[in-house]
């Protein structure tokens, strides 16, 4: 069977979970030999291997840490060189589609971005896309070369699958336009606690009928209630209620979960394009004209200050 | 020494129309008014304010597409830049983000520069790659996705926000810029800048002027394929209900019938 190269997105060691769906999705079209690089790389092994890949291929230099992007391109070239795989996948992250597109420049393949679903096809693995704000849903090939593809988040339940995951050292060598872009510092995000939006299963998201920064411990309140990561409309972010690395929507964070609760925002197509996917949606709004109310299964017409508090109560309850 | 700036930009179908594709599943342009895409104003702002500091600069802004991509240039000489590059070809048509950036780097070489800026995405197809791409193509160091960026002494820095950290960032000039939404609010044009703008020069490029064949780019030249393109089917109705006190309790009940709780 032919083998896909899989990306390895992890911090430290620690797989984060759209790699593992890449793992899952990469066994429809191939066996999936990981990719990792950096500090920690060996040790995402065991989860890869949990997950099935057959070869978990690893290296680690102070590049990787201290410039931007094109040393994981050469690494990644690398690998695709030793192993000439049928498809590449690569995470939808910011950082995962930069890579993907660099490396597909070099090898003069095709790229998909953002596919939200993979399946084999008769000429190559077939990528599905949602777009135009997720009004329209193609499927897309790769036409020349190998196929890159990257995927969003949320798009393929994490099967284990356990394979041999055996771990071999990649051999890397870095090119002249590796150490172009330095990395000067770093500041580390504070954790929330709560679980990364992109990744959710459940986001809870607040806009401009939260009003005011203070404010947002009801949505935050509402989210701890169910686990949830916390989401704000542009409205939000640009009023400075809540950080960017939080919105969601066309210029910020597109989401995929299985529920979405959207609090105080009226559903603008720039939000929509950021949310429109999630299986479940739900709204709260005082304006029963808002058009979040045309994209919900169930919506509430009133004041968030009072629906969202009693259902967080009624939540913990039930919780009991 | 003049500080020589391309800004890309692209001309987009409005989001808040009804977009759709035409029968060659691309995207259909006649339909949908356009327009300069918002997130490439955050771009020529950049430039303006980089070009503000510097002692001597000058800003091209660059543009592939239909005769109508036009308007998007017109609108970033009325923001102050100083000249435009049009690059249109009926051959382009269908051209993906991989032929863009070819078109792209050959354009900018032809320009000459010392700082491309792109805004981190386009708001049509979204995806983002296309700054990553010319800055391989041209070998030059990327510094992209900036919320905040200055250029001093031929070095550019910058600061990207990713999900797992903030990072500083520092490269030597030439270097291709991506910046953000958050990278600074993007000024609206003047009277003066929108009758100024009629009178800046817009050259016209087609692929022979670039030395580039037809069968590398277009519908035909694309890396990818469109097998099928399906319009979303529309949700079915709701429920929904107006809160008498009650709202948050029934919204609890929906969501464990639904097994969220």
């Amino acid at each position: 069977m032919a083998e896909v190269l899989v990306y390895v997105d992890h911090v430290d060691g620690a797989v984060r979970k759209p790699t593992l769906e890449l793992l899952t999705l990469a066994r429809r079209i191939g066996e999936p030999v990981a990719v990792a690089l950096g500090n920690g790389a060996a040790d995402t092994a065991a989860a890869l291997a949990e997950h099935g890949a057959t070869r978990v291929l690893t290296h680690d230099a102070a590049e990787y840490a201290d410039y931007l992007v094109v040393p994981k391109v050469d690494a990644l070239q690398a690998a695709f060189e030793a192993v000439s795989p049928a498809a590449v996948l690569v995470p939808s992250s910011a950082e995962g589609k930069e890579i993907a597109a660099r490396l597909a420049l070099r090898i003069g393949s095709g790229i998909i971005t953002d596919a939200v679903d993979l399946e084999a096809g008769d000429s190559g693995p077939v990528a599905t896309q949602s777009v135009f704000a997720a009004s329209f849903t193609t499927k897309t090939r790769v036409s020349k070369g190998t196929p890159v593809i990257t995927v969003k988040p949320n798009s393929a339940a994490v099967e284990a699958a356990p394979a041999a995951g055996a771990v071999e050292a990649l051999e890397v060598t870095f090119g002249a336009l590796a150490t172009g872009t330095k990395v000067t510092a770093r500041t580390p995000r504070e954790s929330t606690g709560r679980p990364e939006l992109t990744e959710a299963a459940i986001v809870v998201s607040g806009g401009r009928g939260v009003n005011g920064t203070e404010n947002f411990a009801i949505i935050e309140a509402l989210a701890d209630s169910l686990g949830a990561a916390v989401g704000a409309s542009r409205a939000a972010v640009d009023a400075g209620w809540y950080p960017h690395t939080n919105q969601v929507g066309q210029t910020g964070k597109s989401v995929s979960p299985q529920l979405y609760i959207a609090n105080g925002i009226s559903g603008a197509i720039q939000h929509r394009a950021g949310m429109q996917t999630s299986k479940t949606i739900v709204a709260v709004n005082k304006d029963a004209e808002a058009p979040i109310f045309d994209l919900v299964d169930y919506g509430v017409v009133g004041d968030l200050f009072d629906v969202v508090p009693q259902l967080t109560e009624e939540i913990n309850t039930r919780k009991g | 020494m003049s500080l020589r700036i391309v800004v890309t930009v692209k001309y987009v179908p409005d989001a808040t129309g009804d977009r759709h594709f035409a029968d060659d599943l691309t995207v259909d342009r006649d339909d949908v008014d356009g327009l300069l895409s918002e997130l490439d104003e955050y771009a020529v702002e950049q430039a303006l304010q980089i070009a503000d500091e510097a002692d001597d600069a000058e800003i091209t802004v660059l543009t592939v597409g239909p005769e109508d991509a036009k308007d998007a240039l017109r609108k970033a000489l009325s923001m102050g830049a100083d000249k435009a590059i049009h690059v249109e070809d009926d051959d382009l048509h269908g051209t993906d983000a991989i032929g863009t950036s070819l078109v792209l780097a050959k354009a900018i070489e032809k320009a000459g520069y010392d700082l491309v800026i792109s805004g981190m995405a386009s708001t049509d197809g979204t995806g983002g790659i296309v700054p990553a791409l010319v800055a391989e193509r041209l070998g030059v160091p990327q510094v992209t996705l900036l919320s905040e960026v200055s250029v001093e002494d031929g070095v550019v820095k910058g600061r990207r926000d990713g999900d797992a950290a903030s990072e500083r960032l520092e490269a030597s000039l030439p270097a291709v810029v991506s910046v953000t939404d958050q990278s600074g609010e993007a000024r609206y044009p003047s009277f003066k800048g929108i009758m100024a703008a009629k009178k800046k020069p817009v050259a016209s490029w087609d692929l022979s002027d670039l030395d580039i064949e037809a069968e590398e780019v277009g519908l035909e030249g694309a890396w990818t394929a469109v097998d099928s393109a399906a319009e979303r089917p529309a949700r079915t109705a709701g429920t929904i209900v107006k809160d008498e006190g009650e709202g948050g309790k029934q919204l609890a009940g929906f969501l464990a019938s639904q097994k969220f709780i």
